[in-house]
């Protein structure tokens, strides 16, 4: 018992649980089912977690090799500035080949924005904060430069799903996000990777003399990063059926960022968990919701976050667990 | 010392760490003029006993008492209030900042919240002058060697007026001029009452040093006793608990394998590999089963020739021959492929993963080798760690135990581990004794012995001359940053031979 609550995850699935609960007495519907799909507020907050997710995933690997990315919602805004310019020249909006590879391409640009990323952190060694910072503010331009400045809007059906459909009762975007974590465990923990990673996290130079080839390591990760934000911002930009290079991805880092640390990662990379980032980014949403949920007015909804956010990383302090909870104790043995 | 009370006393103290007992019922008194060293073995206890007394960690039993009075020391800005200061084995400075800043730095002079930057540098001047430095304290720190740096950590020890002063290691990584005038400080400030608690594991500088001294062993107390009273094997024999005869026959060995090591296969040849402003240009042949010791003075560039040989840094010049077909190393991982094993000297940055587990850290080399997509399969993970920690004797014998919390030698061990999985036809070990006990660096010098008898070839580098001269076939001497001499090990060079081509750099 002891252990379960010691665990750095314990009181993150606490906090979400509650807000899942809070969520279920003050929505009309948690959870039902329709037209043979699940609805409800519960799924609401599976899918509109699903980019996050993936963010975050991304964001989990860099961290553990002490990076950080801050161009991931740059990144979000050129791939689906990318995808809309595409599908608007596409001759039949609604043929799911040819979105298939206008997806594709996103992705592939995202890719390529991710390896620029790395490069600049591997192999020219500009720190992490600052080369991400780079792609973090140009990105923005470059993806208004391949929308023309305008809002592209797009009628695909088969790009709409990515966001919106339903496969197998679940909503498709999840299902994305669930794929990614699995793929993303599956090669972190079924092979050497995440050992790896972990280790030039640790120790940058202890590692290359141990024969890791850290560079390309850290490359990989900012790629994978970029691809996973391209994908989150297909599944956005599908979801409004348009391409906004202002707001798709707007601070999204910020909460991709918040989202790795509430899950037991730290900053300063190393140990990462991948399982403690998915619970942070639902745990991020589920707030995201309640907050509206509640009757929170929308003023306060940046505080209130604020507030659960500092009582969630204060209850994952050791130092401060030992003082309150210690403090009470002593008391307690007092008082008897 | 006479019967003086003494200025701290520790009784049955007890600390609990999950799983391990690190102090059980340990005593230990000091008393004001005295220099104390703290003996036993990595993971005796010393470092917590140590920290319990700087306030690091809280006891779990017993009793604390400064000057007579019972304390309880919740943290190290309390300990230094009660006089305790500590100077620990890495430097814990800040080496950006002014040599004057740095013995101030959280208790700079002030003036209506103002530095007064005048009188810090002034009396930093005046204090390092008591010490016999002659230092520019507006410098950065960085501008001085490390033994320098020990020095000024001294000096903000003692100006921050302590009554207890612990030296953990200082020695560890001063040349011997250096450690003399360590010396002469430590002698000053006994003088002025000051106790010092020392610790080294370099047994003359403790007989040399030290009045009294008192033995731990696997968190127990062994004894408190007079230094000139106690015998140096005696002494050796209380921290292991068994005898030492394993290290005697070590050095007949040497001798009967010299010749059978020059008639085997070079392993390894370099010709005037050299890199500009690191090592001058050097020939040097390695044969199978055979150690080729590294002699020189910190900073003569030992270091520098044994990176080139493992790629770890790049040769700008001369060609290396492995197995007598040309190869250039561009990075570690191109040495290894060729079965080339190295280890750095700086443990704690260039070697242990610290928040690994001890595992995945002995592991680490081999898994980087195969690739990440071919993990090592976790059964024969487990296989291999149980082995190596079983042949080296690894402590605490649990492989996923973070290897940060693992004592220096046995970090040092988890190392050569790490590298022996790999099974290299060259292992270049570079100071791999350094600031471990008596019987860890024992046990590293006997493997490395059984390695060569094995048929793997070593450069061993050490700034030990005994050690060098007691394991190798042949030895190589340097000195400002060039490969000046090489001896043959035979009956005739010991160590004054070698300091001979050291101080005169003569190449005969």
């Amino acid at each position: 018992m002891n252990s379960i609550v010691k665990n750095r995850l314990f009181w993150p699935a606490v906090i979400l649980v509650v807000l899942l609960v809070v969520n279920a007495f003050t929505s009309n519907q948690f959870i039902t089912v329709q037209n043979g799909h699940l609805f409800g507020s519960l799924i609401d907050i599976l899918r509109g977690s699903s980019a996050l997710i993936l963010v975050a995933l991304g964001m989990t690997l860099v961290i553990a090799t002490g990076g950080i990315d801050l161009s991931v919602g740059a990144v979000m805004a050129i791939s689906g500035a990318v995808a809309c310019l595409l599908i608007q020249d596409l001759p039949n909006q609604n043929a799911i080949g040819p979105v298939l590879g206008v997806v594709a391409v996103a992705i592939g640009v995202s890719l390529v924005m991710g390896l620029w990323n790395g490069s600049l952190v591997a192999i020219i060694g500009v720190q992490p904060i600052i080369a991400t910072l780079i792609l973090m503010v140009a990105g923005r331009g470059i993806a208004q430069l391949i929308t023309d400045g305008q809002i592209i809007n797009v009628q695909s059906g088969p790009y709409a799903t990515i966001a919106t459909g339903f496969f197998l009762g679940l909503p498709v975007a999840f299902l994305i996000a669930a794929a990614a974590v699995a793929l993303i465990l599956l090669l972190t923990r079924r092979t050497a990777l995440g050992l790896l990673l972990e280790s030039v996290g640790g120790s940058p130079t202890a590692s290359r003399l141990a024969g890791i080839g850290a560079r390309r390591i850290t490359i990989m990760v900012y790629v994978v990063a970029g691809g996973f934000a391209g994908l989150a911002g297909l599944i956005y930009s599908a979801n409004i059926k348009s391409a906004d290079s202002i707001s798709a991805g707007n601070l999204i880092e910020l909460d991709a960022i918040l989202a790795v640390v509430i899950g037991g990662t730290a900053l300063i990379g190393g140990r990462f968990s991948i399982a403690g980032t998915v619970i942070g980014a639902i745990l991020i949403q589920t707030l995201s919701v309640t907050v509206v949920a509640i009757g929170i007015p929308p003023e306060a909804n940046l505080l209130f976050k604020a507030v659960v956010v500092v009582a969630l990383c204060l209850s994952q302090s050791p130092d401060f667990r030992a003082k309150v909870f210690g403090r009470f104790k002593t008391r307690q043995a007092v008082a008897a | 010392m006479g019967e003086q009370s003494p200025v701290l006393e520790m009784a049955g103290i007890r600390k609990v760490f999950p799983g391990v007992v690190a102090l059980d019922g340990v005593d230990f008194r000091l008393f004001p003029g005295e220099v104390h060293a703290l003996m036993g073995e990595n993971g005796a206890g010393k470092s917590t006993l140590i920290k319990v007394l700087t306030g690091v960690y809280e006891i779990d039993g017993g009793e604390i008492k400064l000057g007579g009075a019972p304390v309880r020391i919740s943290g190290p800005l309390q300990a230094q209030q009660a006089g305790v200061s500590t100077v620990y084995q890495e430097v814990n400075l800040c080496t950006n900042l002014s040599v004057a800043e740095n013995i101030f730095i959280g208790r700079e002079p002030r003036k209506f919240g103002r530095i007064q930057w005048g009188k810090m540098r002034r009396r930093a001047a005046e204090l390092l002058t008591r010490l016999d430095l002659d230092l520019d304290v507006s410098a950065p720190l960085s501008s001085y060697s490390l033994a320098i740096q020990q020095m000024v950590a001294i000096a903000r020890a003692i100006d921050i007026e302590a009554r207890v002063l612990i030296l953990d290691e200082p020695t560890s990584s001063l040349d011997t001029s250096e450690v003399e005038q360590l010396f002469r400080i430590m002698r000053r400030l006994k003088e002025s009452g000051v106790a010092i608690l020392f610790v080294s594991h370099f047994l003359d500088q403790i007989y040399e040093i030290s009045d009294r001294l008192t033995v731990l062993r696997n968190g127990q107390l062994i004894g408190e006793y007079k230094t000139a009273e106690m015998p140096q094997v005696q002494l050796v024999e209380k921290m292991i608990g068994k005898e030492l005869a394993a290290l005697e026959d070590l050095e007949d060995k040497a001798q009967r394998n010299r010749e059978r090591a020059a008639e085997a296969k070079p392993v390894l040849e370099a010709k005037g590999l050299g890199r500009t402003g690191a090592i001058a240009p050097y020939d040097l042949t390695i044969h199978a089963g055979e150690v080729v010791g590294l002699a020189g003075l910190l900073g003569s560039g030992r270091t520098e020739l044994a990176r080139l040989l493992f790629g770890a840094d790049k040769a700008d010049q001369g060609e290396i021959h492995l197995d007598g077909k040309p190869a250039t190393l561009r990075d570690p991982q191109a040495a290894m492929k060729r079965g080339i094993a190295f280890s750095s000297e700086n443990r704690r940055t260039e070697g242990i993963i610290g928040d690994l587990s001890v595992r995945e850290n002995i592991i680490l080399a081999l898994q980087a080798s195969r690739g990440w997509t071919r993990p090592i399969p976790r059964k024969k993970q487990d296989e291999i760690v149980d082995k190596y920690i079983k042949a080296l004797q690894i402590r605490p014998a649990d492989p996923e135990r973070p290897v940060r919390n693992l004592s220096g030698g046995n970090q040092q061990k988890v190392l050569l581990a790490r590298w022996l999985i790999t099974e290299p036809k060259l292992l270049i070990i570079d100071e791999p004794t350094r600031g471990i006990d008596v019987g860890a660096k024992a046990e590293i010098q006997k493997l490395v012995a059984e390695l060569s008898d094995g048929g793997m070839a070593v450069l061993f580098v050490s700034a030990e001359l005994e050690e060098v001269l007691r394991l190798s076939h042949k030895i190589e001497v340097l000195r400002d940053r060039r490969l000046v001499e090489e001896l043959e090990n035979t009956a005739g060079v010991d160590a004054d031979r070698i300091m001979q081509t050291i101080a005169s750099g003569a190449t005969s």
